[in-house]
């Protein structure tokens, strides 16, 4: 009686384990909501969702419009994706369709090696190196611009893409590329018309990941964009994105006023963008995954 | 010989597959070489043994290593029994049903949350709401929860390699469940988990936007004294003798020093993960 007990016990305690997990995604949910709301008491929802300018500094009127950092994120993202997402796919059917067994497993690890660089260290680079260069070959003044931290994002989200998508192509059946092959097509129609898109959801689940981390990701727009509360003009203008707000204006803002809690507001924001992609790639990849 | 068009484009097309495999081997050189020849000029052990002096213009980033060091801790602390926990329920006790499917969504949703907004939480937990204000331990928490994720998933890797007959065995000679999980089946997935943890540490150690607003001070004269205290980091030392400083050109040099001794520490402990799990491997093969 005493044993099973203890075995209940020690199960119990396990599941405590399990459930916690969920509790901590309530929890984070929750704790934004409620620091999120205390904003909407002074602004309206109407005016955080469509006001064109973000100007909490402001002497007589100050304005907390969301859309000026939401565009500017949606620019770095999709710009990070337009260099990402052909790299990645096209390294993806490199490792899994072109190299050697022996090639593959030296490389893998090497692809992996980028996801291990800490974003402060690609942010550096931003500014020392991708920076300047931008600035030579574009005329503009610094460099720090939206298509640096297009740039910088693209290689933040190349790993998650790359080993994805070759898990993706590596679990298209054997007989898909056989079958190909014995009708007469050669290796690159076969990877091109059979392959990738036999793995197209899995692909496709891969970059949505690759999107969520480049939408979430601080330090490399952060200190590569310029930073600009103006509205985003152009790839070669300085940007603010949601990420950078946050991090530049919570350190400087008092605890418990209007602004303290809009920034709230815009973590909250984007949770649920982040949350949605997320759900949404779950829901492609486990769809590719049955058909298999 | 006429070449067929197909046969163009097979070579044009595996041309262009060799091109993105070579720019993404380019982009990693240009990352290594950049830092590592920039950087290893500066590092010395007084740069690694020392603290900043002259408005941080001069001397070394001791403090900065030290902070990083104390919050991985409770980092570890924090992530490691309640990752291990979590992964022992969904690999040993879950069953199929709704709430394990439930967690595992959870889990993948909490990997997906951007680190920014784990700040934000540990602003709202554990600096408000604990009242661990701004210190090691509020960013130690919040980095073990950001961590989360990945050592569930580590650990629970490192549990489906130890055989089903491991547990079979021990249930069979009349063992409870708990008794056979923790003679049969940890034993073998112990190094598989570490190696998990340390590769999250590693994540952890190098991560910026969580600790900018639960700990991590510009500079601080003395290194901490309790786990109460504000801390200098690493990867936040990085990002202000880059951004913040007064004179940015003048501690360039620091900055690809702190860059270099960020990128090697978080390379190290990925490869003692490696190095544990080759090493436990082995032996767990001449123990048969």
């Amino acid at each position: 009686m005493n044993r099973k007990l203890k075995e209940k016990l020690v199960e119990k305690f396990f599941l405590l384990n399990g459930v916690l997990v969920i509790l901590i995604l309530i929890g984070i949910f929750f704790l934004l909501l409620k620091n999120a709301l205390p904003a909407f008491y002074q602004v309206s929802l109407k005016h955080f969702l469509t006001k064109p300018t973000w100007n909490p500094d402001a002497y007589d009127q100050p304005t907390y419009g969301l859309v000026p950092m939401f565009v500017s994120t949606m620019m770095v993202t999709l710009g990070s994706l337009v260099v990402a997402v052909p790299l990645g796919v096209g390294t993806a059917a490199f490792l899994s369709d072109v190299a050697s067994p022996r090639v593959r497993e030296v490389l893998k690890p090497v692809v992996e090696l980028l996801a291990g660089i800490p974003s402060v260290v690609v942010g550096f680079l931003g500014i020392v190196l991708v920076g300047p260069l931008l600035a030579r070959l574009t005329g503009t003044y610094s460099g720090l611009n939206a298509l640096n931290g297009s740039i910088l994002l693209a290689v933040m989200a190349l790993p998650t893409i790359i080993s994805l998508s070759e898990d993706a192509l590596a679990s298209v059946p054997r007989s898909y590329e056989e079958a190909s092959l014995a009708l007469g097509a050669n290796k690159w129609e076969t990877v091109v018309r059979v392959k990738i898109p036999a793995a197209a959801s899995g692909i496709l689940a891969a970059c949505m990941l690759g999107m969520g981390r480049a939408i979430g990701e601080t330090m490399t727009v952060l200190m590569a964009t310029g930073n600009a509360a103006a509205f985003p003009g152009s790839f070669l203008g300085p940007v603010k994105t949601m990420t950078a707000t946050i991090a530049i204006e919570l350190g400087e803002v008092a605890y418990y006023t209007t602004h303290f809690y809009m920034l709230f507001a815009v973590g909250l924001m984007l949770f649920v963008i982040t949350f949605l992609i997320n759900l949404v790639a779950d829901i492609i990849f486990h769809k590719h995954t049955r058909v298999q | 010989m006429k070449i067929r068009p197909q046969r163009i484009k097979e070579i044009l097309g595996f041309g262009l597959l060799y091109l993105s495999m070579g720019c993404v081997l380019l982009i990693l050189g240009v990352i290594f070489y950049d830092i590592f020849t920039k950087g290893s000029g500066i590092v010395s052990v007084d740069f690694l043994s020392k603290p900043p002096v002259d408005g941080m213009t001069k001397g070394g980033i001791f403090p900065a290593i030290f902070g990083t060091f104390c919050v991985t801790i409770i980092t570890g602390l924090l992530s490691v029994p309640l990752g291990m926990g979590c992964a022992i329920y969904l690999n040993e006790y879950a069953r199929d049903n709704g709430l394990t499917r439930f967690i595992r969504l959870s889990i993948r949703n909490l990997s997906g949350v951007p680190s920014i907004v784990y700040g934000l939480f540990g602003v709202a937990l554990f600096v408000q709401t604990c009242h661990f204000g701004t210190s090691i331990l509020a960013a130690g928490c919040t980095l073990g929860l950001m961590t989360l994720p990945l050592t569930i998933t580590a650990s629970e890797e490192a549990l489906k390699t130890v055989p089903r007959s491991y547990r079979e065995g021990a249930l069979a000679l009349g063992a409870t469940k708990w008794q056979s999980i923790r003679s049969n089946v940890l034993p073998y997935a112990v190094p598989g988990m570490l190696t998990g943890t340390i590769l999250g540490l590693s994540r952890a150690a190098g991560e910026t936007a969580p600790i900018l607003f639960t700990g991590a001070a510009f500079f601080l004269p003395d290194i901490p004294n309790s786990v109460l205290s504000q801390f200098m980091a690493l990867p936040y030392h990085l990002y202000i003798m880059s951004t913040q400083h007064y004179n940015i050109t003048l501690v360039r040099p620091i900055a690809y020093g702190t860059a270099l001794v960020l990128i090697a520490l978080v390379f190290m402990m990925n490869l003692a993960a490696v190095i544990i799990r080759y090493r436990l491997r082995k032996d767990g093969v001449s123990h048969g």
